[in-house]
């Protein structure tokens, strides 16, 4: 019951959230409703019982990445151009809302009607371990993730190296 | 007796006409000389002369069968396309017939060889045209020992391209260029109904062979036949095989300049004059009669009431050739429509054979005398018509010129050739003691015991041959001389190049006439044709008829003398007397009756206009239309989805989406 | 526990929010936060289903884990990219990107 109550509330900050987000003219306030978000599904995560994704999530995503998207938006904005206002794009929002109402409805409507959900079990009420966490995220055998743990340090390696190469002063060059 | 050997008569010439076609060394000085390649050619013909003789003394001093006939051997016969029940097979077949054709066309062929060297010297394509003539050569041989029909259409066609190819050898003169097109066309159009009665023969009786021994045909009763098609062909009425017959006769005709498709014969000349001697003359152009001497067995058993459709045709053209040559002032055109008219005559002797009555063997009968009449007249006939072509070439080569009013008085000049002239005009007109004596002869006879009309007519056209060649003889050798035209160049005597093959071409015909009429008085049997070639296979003594011997040759000296009144002198009074009397007349002959106006109307005013017009209307807008019409919907398509290209990603992300919403409901919904 | 289907409406619904978002916007980060709303629907998605209905395991965890370390390293590169664009075409706006137009 409890569960539920905490996740009706964690829902609708999200989706609150959400919408705002996406429909604010200031950047800064998109961010900030990003912020909530994130820091909302880190709720979830923690609901779930799943603590080591929830703190993966507050540390990488609330923590990391809005901080990121805020100092972007510092050097991207034009201070001149707050100003302005944005005409709405009645056209691209009608088709927009028309795109996403009818795959949401899709996807809804598709997934309720199968017997997929049929397999809820209840579960107690406990976290998963962390030893059981740290052996299958290092172990090498099969199920196991050594692999990819190695693999997506090399990828962020790589991702760090584009985005400086990619985003460093072309004048220096010259 | 292996016969193996007769594979280098057909392989020599082609391979000569590949080495010297294809060659690049001929060039002269940085190379061999023109006339290496020519030589080579020469060489090579030589080789298959030799070889053709020894096949015909090998064959025909075989012993005979058990019945009398000369055995058929097929040396090789290999199948080249197997098609089911049907199969293309490719061989050489020796026959009476065929044999002696490949001794007229080496000999024939080689003297031409011979010739060319003296005729041609300086030209400028003197290896092309060595190359052509071992082409030609080729592929009349193979016509001739061909194991199936379809072989011989095969080497027919090849035939057809080697004689455009000749005609067409002074291309830079568009006269040539017309001629050489108008030959290949209307032969083509004939061996379209060539084809079609193959076609027609092959289905019904599952096989391309000339007899019916090994197929699965057997004739139920005359006239009939049954197959797997029974039911085909007894609804036809059992006129399947004359019709094909028939249709290939067509063909035929096409080939061997018979009226209405003669057309392209005169203008053939065209091209070089050994190239009219060997082609138009002596080889090609008896190609459709040996045809039907080739399915005369067919002919004789399924379809003899056909055969007055031959006569009826060679005798017509026979006359109107003739009528035409006694007007013509070309030299070579006189002497094209006298092979016209002459090809006629073995037409005509085919056509009058019949079959045997009342349980006789047709070879008993003094009818099937046709059969072997109208080959001994084409063995004969290529002789003196190759060598009157070629003294005709000598003749062009003193005067420079085609027209007989540029010659007269040339005896003087030329007396190598007047002679040998002579030779073969007498032996054309029919004198005793020529070869065509004996031969003409034999063909009126058997157009006597086939009908007196048939006769008659033979008759007086065989007067007007005399009548013409003569009056040919006279206006070349006798009468005016063009003396301004002299003076500036004085003829003289060909080179011995030219001029040996008009001797051994003439003692053949002299040597040929005196065993034949010796033999005919005498009745040596083995000097005579028919102890070789027959229709039957089995020897055949010729009887001379004296009545018919006689009046032929009275009639034949009349139209001399008459020839001799008329155009001997110096001054011609009587033949301007006759000229004005019916001037209509003469220009019509002189204009061949206008059968190549009447072919130009039908085909530029009735044919193109009504026929190409429109289909050239349906391939331009229909069909052209329906090409543009799909590159115009392409076109279009692409440009109206042009426009979502719009360098926004947002729409692209637009689509995908719609995309994969699109994709999922379809999936849900299937 | 919360019933599986209450995630994944949510889930779905987060996901379109940000379909539209990413569709609707002009300012170039506004679309990648947008982008961030969705791939955090789908985290959500991997979570529950792993731990609603298949508890004993762990992909969908560690599927989540990977997803939340890709989608930073992918921000950190849209960002760089974005701004080299901006320094290109001196606009923020993504219309101003529009040279692949036909």
């Amino acid at each position: 019951m409890a569960n539920i109550i905490v996740f009706a509330i964690l829902a609708a900050v999200i989706l609150c959230a959400a919408i705002f987000s996406v429909m604010t003219k200031s950047i800064m306030r998109s961010v900030t409703a990003l912020l909530f978000v994130l820091f909302a599904i880190a709720g979830l995560y923690f609901l779930l019982d799943y603590t080591f994704i929830g703190t993966a999530q507050l540390s990488i995503y609330a923590g990391g990445m809005t901080m990121i998207y805020i100092f972007a938006i510092q050097l991207i904005s034009k201070r001149r151009l707050q100003g302005i206002k944005e005409k709405i794009d009645w056209k691209r929002m009608t088709i927009a809302g028309l795109v996403a109402l009818t795959g949401c409805l899709t996807v809804i409507i598709a997934q309720l009607r199968t017997a997929f959900f049929d397999k809820f079990c209840s579960v107690p009420d406990v976290e998963v371990p962390m030893e059981r966490i740290g052996e299958t995220l290092m172990g090498s055998e099969k199920y196991q993730y050594v692999l990819p743990f190695e693999f997506i340090s090399l990828f962020l390696l790589a991702c760090i190296i584009g985005g400086l190469v990619v985003s460093r002063n072309q004048k220096e060059d010259k | 007796m292996t016969f193996e050997y007769t594979i280098g008569i057909l392989l020599l010439p082609l391979l000569s006409f590949l080495v010297i076609g294809l060659i690049d060394y001929f060039r002269g000085k940085n190379g061999w000389s023109h006339k290496a390649a020519g030589l080579m050619g020469t060489c090579s013909l030589g080789i298959v002369t030799i070889l053709c003789y020894i096949t015909a003394f090998q064959y025909f001093g075989m012993d005979r069968l058990a019945d009398g006939t000369y055995a058929t051997v097929v040396p090789y016969n290999t199948t080249w396309l197997p098609l089911g029940a049907l199969h293309f097979d490719l061989g050489i077949l020796l026959d009476p017939i065929s044999v002696m054709m490949l001794i007229v066309i080496s000999t024939v062929s080689l003297m031409v060889h011979i010739y060319s060297f003296g005729y041609m010297h300086g030209e400028k394509g003197f290896q092309r045209y060595y190359a052509f003539l071992s082409l030609f050569t080729f592929s009349m041989l193979g016509l001739v020992l061909a194991t199936n029909i379809f072989q011989m259409y095969m080497f027919w066609e090849l035939v057809g391209v080697s004689s455009y190819l000749l005609i067409g050898f002074y291309y830079p003169l568009a006269a040539a260029v017309h001629a050489s097109k108008k030959a290949f066309i209307v032969t083509r159009f004939a061996d379209m109904f060539f084809l079609i009665g193959i076609l027609i023969f092959g289905f019904y009786t599952q096989s391309f062979n000339f007899s019916f021994t090994g197929t699965e045909i057997i004739g139920a009763a005359a006239n009939t036949f049954t197959n797997c098609n029974a039911d085909k062909a007894f609804l036809a009425g059992g006129m399947i095989l004359p019709t094909a017959l028939v249709l290939m006769f067509i063909g035929g005709a096409g080939k061997s300049a018979m009226f209405p498709l003669h057309i392209w014969l005169p203008d053939a000349m065209e091209g070089p004059t050994p190239v009219s001697a060997l082609i138009h003359a002596a080889t090609m152009v008896v190609a459709g009669v040996f045809q039907i001497a080739r399915m005369f067995p067919l002919w004789i058993d399924y379809a003899p009431n056909q055969l007055s459709i031959v006569v009826v045709v060679g005798a017509f053209t026979a006359f109107y050739a003739a009528a035409i040559a006694c007007a013509q002032s070309d030299i070579k055109r006189v002497l094209a429509f006298s092979t016209i008219s002459q090809i006629a005559f073995m037409m005509v002797a085919l056509g009058v054979c019949l079959p045997g009555h009342d349980g006789e063997a047709y070879i008993d009968n003094h009818a099937s005398l046709g059969y072997m009449a109208s080959m001994f007249h084409l063995f004969t006939h290529a002789m003196f018509k190759a060598c009157l072509f070629l003294g005709a070439g000598c003749i062009i080569h003193a005067v420079h010129s085609n027209e007989m009013s540029a010659m007269g008085g040339l005896r003087k000049y030329m007396p190598i050739t007047h002679a040998t002239f002579l030779i073969s005009c007498l032996a054309i007109a029919g004198i005793p003691f020529f070869s065509g004596f004996s031969s003409k002869d034999e063909i009126i006879s058997a157009c006597f015991a086939y009908s007196p009309i048939c006769g008659w007519w033979m008759t007086g056209v065989a007067a007007m041959t005399a009548f013409y060649m003569f009056r040919l003889y006279y206006g070349i050798f006798w009468g005016t001389e063009n003396k301004e035209l002299h003076a500036h160049h004085t003829p003289h005597e060909a080179p011995w190049t030219m001029t040996f093959p008009l001797i051994f071409l003439s003692c053949v015909t002299v040597g040929v006439g005196i065993f034949t009429t010796l033999g005919g008085f005498l009745h040596w049997d083995w000097a005579s044709f028919g102890s070789f070639v027959t229709a039957s296979g089995t020897a055949y003594t010729i009887h001379f008829d004296p009545q018919i011997a006689i009046t032929s040759t009275l009639i034949a000296i009349i139209s001399i003398c008459l020839a001799t009144y008329i155009f001997k002198g110096e001054e011609q009074p009587i033949a301007d007397k006759m000229y004005s009397l019916a001037p209509n007349l003469h220009r019509w002959a002189y204009k061949r009756f206008y059968m190549d106006e009447v072919y130009q109307f039908v085909t530029h005013k009735i044919l193109f206009r009504y026929v190409s017009v429109p289909v050239q209307w349906i391939d331009e807008h229909i069909i052209n239309g329906f090409i543009d019409f799909t590159a115009w919907g392409a076109n279009a398509g692409g440009e109206s989805i042009r426009t979502t290209q719009d360098g926004d990603v947002r729409s692209y992300a637009v689509w995908f989406i719609t995309g994969v919403i699109a994709i999922t409901l379809l999936l849900i919904c299937l | 526990m919360v019933p599986v289907q209450c995630f994944f409406v949510l889930s779905a619904l987060l996901f379109f929010i940000g379909v539209f978002g990413f569709v609707t916007r002009r300012n170039m980060i506004a679309m990648l936060v947008s982008i961030e709303l969705v791939l955090n629907a789908v985290d959500i998605n991997f979570a529950a289903f792993n731990r609603l209905l298949y508890p004993e395991a762990m992909e969908g965890m560690f599927f989540t884990l990977f997803s939340i370390g890709v989608s930073a390293a992918e921000s950190a590169v849209a960002i760089a990219i974005i701004i080299n664009a901006y320094r290109h075409f001196k606009s923020d706006s993504v219309t101003s990107i529009q040279n692949m137009k036909l």
